[in-house]
């Protein structure tokens, strides 16, 4: 982005950064839902290191269950989910001291919904989502659960329960987002589909809509305040986006050429990138009613992780574990790079360089440049990952099914 | 001065004892009270401030609420067991975290008996394990045939590994046996099986997990565009089996057909064609010696619509997304004498390799997945009986 621009586009950062801030204000350090604070997968404020070895390994920890969920931080304390038992009926909810690995509480639940999975998936598939005093984790079995930061129970949504056919027989995956003082979550099967805000501090439904009756994996994302404009909870499915007002449930506009129901969308610098068609770019006008569309870029599609961006391009992995650097500003792909795939989990991006873990367990750091990328270090951690990693306290956390590992410059 | 003393002693605990009883019986009463709101919650969130609170009291009230609220299980809802968890974890976890013991013979006792909740028993179980892991052979042995299904799998793998490092072959083809006896999850039942197998022995997985094998079946019928799902075609009406109707390809009758799958698997597919865009209807008698509650557990890829006795009891609108047994489960109140299982089966138009599969299985079981074998009707008693003689 060139200077002019974004002198130009000033006001509007700062009073976005405003906004955000009020709408869910965050301590710098906390990784609060999947994606990060801003579920954009950009850790703007940690350093972490670059040549990855044995030696950045902080701590490994043991898992009581499996898990493709994501880690959470929140003031120090590292929250995940985990699910096991022949039906993987089991919800754990487990809280970690981020400084030593230490285990600080653990909860247990069983699951009101349905449970059953495709053999790669399971229950705790869904990350969890923070509003910075409570932790809300969710299921694929639908039972949604928030706790204090102690692990007591604040309330108990069985939506498995309440809404019987909202399911899938692969499994669900959508994570809940916070936005102000409510959680948002999509339950979006062929059988029954809708999204909801539910009240943070009640549980209560705040509001509850129909969704196109179609599978869909995808999470809710949050575009940040602009302006007079609150946040908005953008709604993704094999229709297209919506953007819903998260305090109503009220539709503000929809974007209906469709759009990809595995990864999800990200928001970046106030444009929306929407794995849509490859991907394509949405800039939202200044009232929240309506949107513009900037590009398409059929060559950018990703697989299953969600895009990235740094440094004025976008980032996508293929299904081949190609990472693409596309033009942000056209949408053209600039160049890619062979990894090892295949990945599931979403990269993250933290002090100019991109942080992705494979299937298989290996880690690599990317520095990308305007004309092409380089691999600087990788780590291969020996076991499956499919979560999208957390950034925290200068440190990345990312789990298996059996384990939960820190990794930060050696102290 | 002794007299004195004893006088002293006598007329203080006379003094403290009714309030001593008062204080004892008010706690009681605080406790159940507090449990009571647990068990009130409901769904939207319905009771949950009143559960917050209740929650604080009973935390307060440490080590002497675990077995109150192990016990109010058994009158809680899904939703309420896990508020009652939650309280027991917190507590339980405060108590050790202070280097203290759980009242283990309060608990061991809780989890020997049967008549209590499955899931508040290995609650207790799981938590009386981290102070004492012998607890483990001690008490898995004896829960073959538990009324929880976690306790029944470990029992199972006790005696699968028991078979496995049998010395002789007789040895190990009882203790299989006895594995087999407990069994409820399909992977154990699948290794069993290859056990047995392989010592020449026949297993009947289907009446061993309640697989209903025989039915009458008609059709197709039109579900083009996935339209018919919704349509009610006469045998939703009334299951006559003598009756013909105008089907997707002309007239069609009821007719039997028996799957010889160990799980139970009609295969519409194999077994009749594969139409595309189409449906069927099969049907089945499920005799019940007494009324009692159950679960019909059903696989399928393809969308259905489940009756029993005439009442629809489920419908899901799903195509290809996976076939699993126990896919889906529907609990039910059968009713003495013979019910009637009516089942919906739609097929897609999807091309896809993988959206080919037309099928279901349908088991009859208790809430541990224990297969409920069919009562004997009259005919059967007699051949029954004959046999005996």
């Amino acid at each position: 982005m060139s200077v002019s621009v974004f002198k130009s586009w000033r006001p509007f950062f700062s009073g976005l950064i405003v906004a955000a801030l009020v709408a869910n204000p965050s301590k710098a350090g906390d990784w609060r839902q999947f994606r990060g604070n801003q579920g954009n997968s950009v850790a703007a404020s940690e350093v972490l290191p670059t040549e990855l070895s044995g030696g950045t390994v902080a701590w490994k920890v043991d898992l009581p269950g499996r898990g493709l969920s994501g880690p959470i931080v929140v003031d120090g304390k590292l929250f995940l989910t985990c699910s096991s038992g022949y039906t993987q009926d089991r919800l754990h909810v487990a809280c970690f001291d981020t400084a030593d690995g230490g285990k600080l509480w653990e909860r247990q639940f069983t699951a009101t919904g349905r449970t059953g999975c495709h053999e790669k998936m399971c229950n705790a598939t869904p990350t969890m989502a923070s509003d910075g005093r409570r932790v809300f984790a969710f299921f694929s079995s639908n039972d949604l659960i928030c706790l204090d930061l102690e692990g007591n129970l604040q309330w108990y949504r069985g939506l498995g329960s309440e809404f019987p056919n909202a399911s899938n027989s692969l499994g669900m995956s959508s994570s809940p987002i916070v936005i102000g003082s409510t959680v948002v979550v999509q339950v979006e099967s062929d059988a029954e589909a809708f999204a909801c805000g539910v009240d943070v501090a009640s549980g209560e439904t705040k509001w509850q809509i129909d969704r196109p009756r179609a599978a869909n994996w995808t999470s809710p994302s949050m575009l940040p305040a602009m302006g007079e404009r609150p946040a908005l909870a953008l709604l993704q499915s094999s229709k297209g986006v919506a953007a819903v007002d998260p305090e109503t449930g009220d539709v503000l506009w929809n974007f209906e050429k469709g759009a990809s129901t595995i990864p999800s969308l990200t928001v970046t610098e106030g444009k929306v990138v929407i794995p849509s068609n490859g991907l394509t770019t949405l800039q939202p006008s200044e009232d929240g009613k309506s949107f513009e569309e900037l590009w398409n870029g059929a060559q950018l599609s990703p697989s299953t992780p969600s895009p990235v961006v740094l440094g004025g391009m976008t980032f996508t992995l293929n299904s081949a574990g190609a990472l693409t650097a596309g033009d942000v500003a056209t949408g053209k792909r600039v160049w890619q790079l062979r990894l090892k795939g295949p990945f599931s989990g979403t990269p993250v991006v933290a002090n100019g360089y991109l942080y992705a873990f494979n299937e298989g367990g290996m880690a690599f750091v990317v520095k990308p440049g305007a004309d092409g990328g380089e691999i600087i270090s990788e780590l291969d951690l020996a076991e499956k990952i499919l979560c999208s990693p957390a950034a925290a306290d200068n440190a990345l956390f990312v789990r298996s099914d059996e384990h939960l590992w820190k990794i930060a410059e050696p102290q | 001065m002794r007299k004195k003393c004893s006088l002293f002693v006598v007329l203080l605990l006379a003094a403290c004892m009714p309030a001593s009883e008062t204080t004892f019986a008010g706690q009681a009463a605080d406790t159940d009270r507090a449990i009571q709101a647990l068990l009130e919650v409901g769904p939207g969130s319905q009771g949950a401030a009143a559960a917050r609170q209740a929650m604080v009291q009973l935390r307060a009230g440490g080590v002497d609420q675990l077995v109150p609220l192990l016990k109010a299980f058994k009158d809680a809802s899904p939703l309420s067991a896990n508020w009652l968890r939650n309280a027991f974890d917190g507590i339980a976890g405060q108590q050790t975290a202070a280097g203290e013991n759980l009242p283990a013979f309060e608990l061991v006792s809780f989890v020997k008996d049967t008549s209590e909740s499955p899931v508040a028993r290995r609650l207790a179980y799981e938590w009386l394990l981290k102070q004492d892991e012998s607890l483990k052979s001690k008490l898995i042995p004896g829960m073959l045939m538990d009324p929880s299904p976690d306790f029944r799998r470990d029992a199972v793998d006790m005696w699968m590994e028991k078979a496995k490092a049998e010395s002789d072959s007789e040895s190990a083809l009882r203790s299989w046996k006895e594995a087999l006896r407990g069994a409820v999850h399909e992977d154990q039942v699948k290794e069993i099986d290859k056990a047995l197998e392989a010592a020449g022995q026949d297993v009947d997985i289907q009446g061993h997990f309640g697989f209903l094998a025989e039915w009458q079946m008609i059709g197709p019928f039109d579900n083009k565009d996935e339209k018919g799902f919704a349509v009610v075609y006469p045998p939703e009406q009334s299951v006559a089996l003598d009756a013909e109707y105008d089907g997707q390809l002309g007239k069609v009758k009821w007719q039997p057909i028996t799957t010889e799958d160990d799980f139970g698997v009609v295969d519409i597919a194999k077994q009749i064609e594969n139409y595309k865009g189409s449906l069927m209807y099969a049907a089945t008698t499920f005799d019940c010696g007494q009324s009692r509650v159950a679960e019909l557990r059903l696989g399928t890829p393809n969308a259905w619509k489940l009756w029993l006795n005439g009442q629809l009891v489920f419908d899901r609108e799903e195509y290809h997304r996976s076939s699993q047994m126990d896919q889906y489960t529907v609990p039910v109140q059968l009713k003495a004498g013979a019910n009637q299982i009516l089942i919906k089966v739609c097929q897609n138009e999807q091309t896809q390799d993988w959206a080919q599969r037309y099928q279901f299985q349908l088991r009859v079981c208790d809430s541990t997945g224990v297969g409920i074998r069919p009562a004997l009707n009259a005919a059967q008693r007699e051949v029954s009986s004959e046999g005996v003689n």
